[in-house]
């Protein structure tokens, strides 16, 4: 006996059938009718007009037809609110039932009821079921809490039970933990700011234990909410580690990818040299391995990650390249994405391997995996210098086989590699333009006339082949027109004797039978710049191009930052930010990883030594030294020093005089002058509003732009009273760190727009460099050296600092009011030594050595940047 | 999490959907069509699609596409690991998981479905407990559920469901005790035209079917535990002792199961049980072209190739095969354009071959690309990682149990390049 009996109809209606059925006396036709009622329900029919004949059969000791029952309630309650009402009498009966089952049935359906009316009685029973003695019961109370929030937030709030549940996440059932936590990171990412998974390192510790003890889901959930704990130190760190290692091993692949997030999150903590973070590092391939033996849509999800760790620590798989072997029968999604990855993973070690992989793939059926496979035999040669020879030849064994699409994707490709290593590979363009007729593809056209042009010296019959495009200027596309007109330019240029009338031809082309503005605007100059003056033409349009970078789709590092900090979800499919496409989240909070405490270099940074120099507020020695005085780059150790008398007294953080920001001129009569203090470890910006309007000015508040470090108001801008007219005001507003991030330049620089009742104005200020600087700014003593060492020249900066009559204790208790500490100090040769180290609220560390010799007012500083990581954060 | 689930047939036909929030206007599914229209081979629609107001994540199984509707940021991968888990289930429940199996047990799949999630959180996804919560369609069931009136819904909570086991009921009784394991390895390589191997690895895993009552603990060793290094366990196996001893450590659930699987990589030598001389080429005129496969055994460790079969995906011009085999039988599909040799059991006396001519499609030119033969095969007895058992001890209960180790080894993705 099989289901599909409930499908069948009888002719005098289905529905009046039903309806009959169900108000039987007898228990199991009333059963049966419900179960085709479901039926039909679930292959999307409307069986809604039984509603009430079927709420008359909910009061029932029969569990079956109860959960039948209440299956449909959940369907069709909110087409129905009137009539559901009528159910709620036998769900807060059910709440209190014996059988732990049913009040969790109960609880359970009642928030799946989508109807306002019937969320106001779901209050008191949901209440007593969060604390019911029965964890299977608390534990779906939690989801509830979910699902009520979800309808009405406000009640959920009103009746406090957020607070219950987040109680929940210390319960004695790791279950109900699970949910708790689930719950918790549902109804947080509606509210991005509020503080609901308040992670301290008591609930860490709670939900470590939970951890190995609920269901793979619940494993799933912890360890997401695990990743956005951030530790406080590197041991904390290394034991979150530990402790969630085995989960790698699990068979849940989620579960593992999970773990993985965590693990990539924390190590960012460890200091390199530990044994531990090699270890760890090692543990990570297996299990990433693994994952690509899984089910096809699982590898998929699977590369695209992988795609992010191998960029963010190619070490990991660097040994791993062979299973990201294409095999034929792979969905072409998971042929692509293995493809990517290969490439990135290519090295000079294993680029003979690689190639002769593209080389197969060259031959497969597919043709877009086929046109990516030859693309990427170029970028290898672009990669691997070492392996450019052979990749060309390879590209030229692919032409050979004259297949259409194969032949233009190598010839855009080697028109790189001739970028990359220019007049290197030149013997190859003969058999280039052979094939010269068979390119059809835009791309491929405008790659073959860009090399005819660039290499027009060596090719006798250039004019030909470029004469011959031109015949059909107009039907080409704007791509291939744009490179003909300046290919002909460069060969007019290179050889212009033979090719006059070419290039006047191509001009007038361009210029006057063209709509293409763009097209119209390039033929314009090149004409005037011909025209005029020759040799500056040549200059010009000949001019040494660039070298093309060796990867050019990498993901910037900023983003790749936060991508792996969202490791498993739908942000590294796709590999946008979440702010970037989830619907409803409004004002995402982004996510960074963790500073390390003994730190690596990143070469990559946007910090160079001078401008470090410069932020700092300290002119280097070649600069003219108004400019590091100058009040607007704000006070830097020049100025530190220059406060108080030289008494060997710590004086707290210095603070700039307040200077002037924004005109009454250009404000319609408001004057704001200010500056900025740290004051106990919170940053202030102190304003001076003053109205030099005729009339009062009210409604004062203030945003920032996005800038360098995230600086935004923690709160808003207290202006309590009116401002009349040639009345000043003080008001100190407190500032956090937790606002977009965006390099500014130069670095310290902040723009501020304030309104009031009249209008908004918008000017700019920087702050001082040392406002960042953090009150546990002290180094590591034991490493201080080692890092020292460790800094390449390169990322050194040097100045002095001029007229300082104090000696080194002083200076460096001054500074240490500053947060500028010193951590160790020598005297060699009658010069004391004192080396120093800052951290910025960013994480990052920047060490630095003042030599002071006794008697002489300057100083000499050198600070060699060292950064953790990548210092912006951007969208 | 988890919005909606539709199932969608091969053919196109949504003919079942389930809501766990507010429901969704099955219209959504109009994007899933237009990629599956795009993707032409039902295996490469995308398993994640973007949608102006939600995610389609997707997985295509037994012919039938599970459709999920996401709406907020959830990990993909917990989504598709649950969709596979519903597939299982169904298979579980019913015997095979198709769309006449699912129309016909309808009631019990929304009921399966509602058992497993709630408000998009997984709930119950363990075979033991849902079984406690749902019993399976059996004919004499529904037979005595007529007659009696009962129902096939358990009116208690599982017992397992809250115990840090979740994975196992209590209560379990069997008047004979058996514990079989399958160590079943699946060789994945490609060989190159010379018959090298490119990339050859071995996936495996250890099936467990236990039948033992009460609460018994078991220890399973093996001879050469050093063979593993990459390994995923069942939640029961406790992994300290593991990483401490090398030993499987757990509290089975009862029946059917997973225990553990693991990865022998690339960088380990594989031995490879066959080898392959092929050739297949084209003329350059007339329209034909040449087939000769030999098949061969290597390294098999004394044991038989069994169930050997050839697979050749052929290009598309390729209109029909005139061949001969020495040994079993071949078949080829004009419009698949698969050419099956099925093989049997080698000898390695007399090696099977098969030979022909190949006729194309008249005028058309020569096939570009190179057709590629996927291998299968199955030695009994033998685990070609060397992967061996040491012994299984039971604690906690009194009796003896029946054990057993089966070892098997298949072909999974081999395939040898031309």
């Amino acid at each position: 006996m099989t289901d599909s009996k409930y499908f069948t109809t009888t002719k005098k209606g289905e529905i009046f059938e039903l309806k009959a059925e169900l108000n039987s006396d007898k228990k199991e036709k009333k059963k049966e009718a419900v179960k085709k009622v479901i039926a039909s329900m679930t292959v999307g029919k409307d069986v809604s007009a039984l509603f009430p004949d079927v709420v008359n059969c909910m009061q029932t000791d029969n569990l079956e037809l109860k959960k039948l029952v209440y299956l449909y309630l959940m369907n069709y309650a909110k087409s129905q609110p009137d009539m559901a009402i009528m159910a709620v009498n036998t769900f807060v009966k059910d709440c209190e039932d014996p059988n732990p089952l049913i009040r969790a049935l109960a609880v359970r359906t009642m928030g799946c009821i989508r109807v306002d009316k019937i969320t106001e009685y779901l209050c008191e029973p949901l209440r007593k079921c969060l604390k019911d003695e029965d964890p299977y019961v608390r534990k779906t109370a939690a989801v509830c809490v979910a699902k009520l929030h979800d309808i009405n937030a406000q009640l959920v709030e009103d009746q406090g039970f957020l607070d219950t549940l987040k109680d929940l996440i210390s319960d004695s059932n790791p279950m109900v933990v699970a949910n708790a936590v689930a719950a918790l990171s549902e109804i947080a990412e509606s509210h991005p700011n509020s503080n609901l998974l308040d992670l301290n390192p008591q609930t860490i510790n709670k939900l470590l234990t939970a951890l190995n003890e609920c269901t793979e889901w619940g494993q799933i959930f912890i360890l997401d909410c695990l990743a956005n704990y951030m530790p406080c130190d590197d041991r904390e760190s290394q034991s979150i580690c530990e402790r969630v290692t085995p989960r790698l091993s699990h068979a849940n692949s989620a579960v593992v990818l999970s773990a993985v997030k965590v693990l990539m999150k924390f190590m960012e903590m460890l200091p390199k040299d530990l044994d531990y973070y090699g270890t760890l590092l090692k543990k990570l391939a297996p299990p990433l391995v693994t994952l690509l033996s899984a089910e096809a849509e699982l590898q998929y999800v699977a590369l695209r990650n992988i795609n992010l760790i191998v960029q963010k620590r190619p070490e990991i798989l660097k040994h791993e390249m062979k299973v990201f072997f294409v095999k034929y029968n792979d969905p072409i999604y998971v042929k692509l994405e293995k493809l990517d990855i290969m490439i990135r993973l290519a090295s000079q070690a294993n680029i003979a391997q690689v190639l002769a992989e593209l080389k197969e793939y060259a031959t497969e059926v597919d043709v877009d995996f086929v046109r990516k496979a030859v693309r990427a035999i170029g970028r290898c040669a672009i990669k691997v210098e070492q392996s450019a020879e052979r990749c060309v030849s390879t590209l030229l064994d692919l032409i050979q086989t004259k297949v259409n699409y194969v032949v233009q994707e190598a010839i855009v490709v080697i028109k790189d590699i001739f970028r990359k290593y220019p007049n290197k590979y030149e013997s190859v363009i003969a058999t280039l333009c052979e094939n010269l007729d068979s390119l059809d593809e835009p791309e491929a056209r405008a790659a073959m006339i860009w090399i005819v042009g660039e290499y027009a010296e060596r090719i006798d019959n250039a004019d030909e082949l470029l004469e011959s495009f031109l015949e059909g200027f107009h039907d080409e596309s704007a791509q291939v027109q744009l490179q003909l007109l300046t290919a002909i330019v460069k060969l007019f240029l290179k050889k212009p004797t033979e090719t006059q009338e070419l290039v006047q031809q191509v001009l007038s082309l361009a210029t006057q039978d063209s709509d293409n503005p763009d097209l119209r605007d390039r033929g314009y100059i090149y004409w005037r710049l011909l025209s005029t003056d020759p040799v500056a033409a040549k200059e010009v349009v000949l001019a040494e191009k660039p070298l093309i970078s060796e990867e050019t789709d990498l993901i910037e590092p900023t983003l790749l930052e936060e991508l792996i900090c969202h490791i498993g979800t739908l942000a590294s499919v796709y590999h946008k930010p979440p702010s970037a496409f989830v619907e409803g989240s409004r004002g995402v909070q982004h996510k960074r990883l963790p500073a390390r405490a003994v730190i690596t270099l990143v070469k990559r940074t946007g910090l160079s030594g001078s401008n470090m120099g410069a932020g700092l507020g300290v002119a280097p020695a070649a600069m003219p030294a108004s400019l590091g005085g100058a009040p607007a780059v704000g006070g830097g150790l020049g100025d530190l020093f220059d406060l108080g008398g030289g008494v060997g007294m710590p004086t707290g953080s210095y603070v700039a005089p307040k200077t002037v920001w924004l005109l009454a001129i250009k404000a319609k009569g408001l004057e704001i002058s200010g500056t900025f203090a740290r004051r106990g470890g919170i940053i202030q910006m102190d304003l001076s509003l003053t109205n030099k309007a005729m009339s009062v000015m009210t409604d004062f508040a203030v945003q920032f732009n996005r800038n360098s470090f995230g600086l935004a108001p923690a709160g808003p801008m207290q202006v309590l009273t009116p401002l009349s007219p040639n009345q000043t005001i003080d008001v100190s507003l407190p500032l956090s760190m937790s606002g977009p991030v965006m390099k500014m330049e130069p670095l310290n620089n902040l723009q501020v727009a304030v309104k009031n009742n009249i209008d908004v104005f918008y000017f700019s200020c920087q702050y001082p460099l040392s406002l960042l600087f953090v009150e546990d700014g002290r180094f590591y003593r034991q490493v201080f050296l080692a890092t020292w060492k460790d800094i390449p020249n390169d990322s050194e900066a040097q100045f002095q600092i001029k007229d300082i009559h104090l000696n080194s204790d002083v200076a460096s208790n001054k500074l240490q009011g500053s947060n500028i500490f010193t951590i160790a100090k020598r005297t060699v040769e009658g010069q004391d030594m004192l080396y120093q180290s800052i951290k910025l609220t960013n994480g990052i560390w920047v060490l630095a050595e003042m030599r002071i010799q006794t008697g002489n007012p300057n100083y000499t500083c050198t600070v060699p940047r060292i950064v953790y990581a990548s210092l912006l954060h951007s969208q | 999490m988890i919005h909606s689930l539709f199932l969608i047939s091969n053919a196109g036909d949504l003919f079942l959907e389930k809501h766990w929030k507010s429901v969704i206007s099955r219209s959504v599914c109009d994007y899933f069509f237009e990629a599956r229209e795009k993707a032409v081979e039902p295996d490469n629609v995308p398993p994640v699609i973007r949608t102006p107001h939600h995610y389609l994540i997707n997985i295509y199984r037994e012919k039938i596409f599970f459709v999920s509707v996401i709406q907020t940021e959830v990990p993909p991968l917990f989504v598709i690991e649950f969709l596979h888990r519903v597939a299982e289930t169904f298979q579980d429940y019913f015997g095979e998981c198709s769309e006449t199996t699912i129309k016909d047990n309808v009631v019990i799949v929304y009921e399966l479905l509602e058992e497993m999630l709630d408000n998009g959180f997984p709930l119950a996804t363990e075979s033991n407990i849902l079984k406690e919560l749902i019993r399976p369609p059996t004919i004499l069931r529904s037979m005595v559920n007529t007659i009696t009136g009962s129902s096939n819904v358990g009116e208690t909570l599982p017992t397992g469901q809250l115990s840090t086991i979740p994975w196992r009921r209590a209560g379990v009784k069997y008047t004979s005790n058996e514990a079989y394991f399958d160590v079943v390895e699946e060789i994945d390589a490609i060989l190159d035209k010379s018959g090298t191997a490119v990339f050859a690895e071995i996936q495996g895993v250890i099936d467990a079917c236990v039948k033992l009552s009460g609460m018994p603990d078991l220890t399973l060793s093996f001879m050469n535990p050093r063979l593993l290094d990459d390994v995923s366990f069942h939640p029961c196996v406790r992994y300290k002792r593991w990483e401490s001893e090398r030993v499987i450590s757990f509290i089975p659930p009862d029946g059917n199961f997973q225990l553990m699987s693991y990865h022998i990589s690339a960088q380990n030598l594989v031995a490879i049980p066959v080898y392959v001389k092929q050739n297949i080429s084209f003329f350059e005129t007339g329209s034909s072209g040449r087939l000769d496969i030999t098949v061969g055994p290597k390294q098999t460790m004394g044991k038989t190739l069994e169930c050997l079969v050839v697979t050749v995906h052929m290009p598309k011009v390729v209109l029909s095969a005139n061949l001969s085999a020495t040994q079993g039988t071949y078949n080829y599909d004009p419009v698949t354009k698969i050419l099956v040799w099925d093989i049997g059991k080698l000898n390695p006396q007399k090696l099977p071959n098969l030979k022909g001519s190949l006729s194309l499609q008249s005028g058309a030119p020569k096939p570009e690309e190179n057709p590629s033969l996927n291998i299968d095969l199955k030695i009994q007895q033998l685990a070609i990682s060397g992967l061996k058992v040491n012994r299984l001890d039971v604690y906690g209960e009194k009796y003896k149990p029946f054990k057993g180790v089966k070892y098997v080894t298949k072909a999974g993705k081999f395939q040898v390049r031309t």
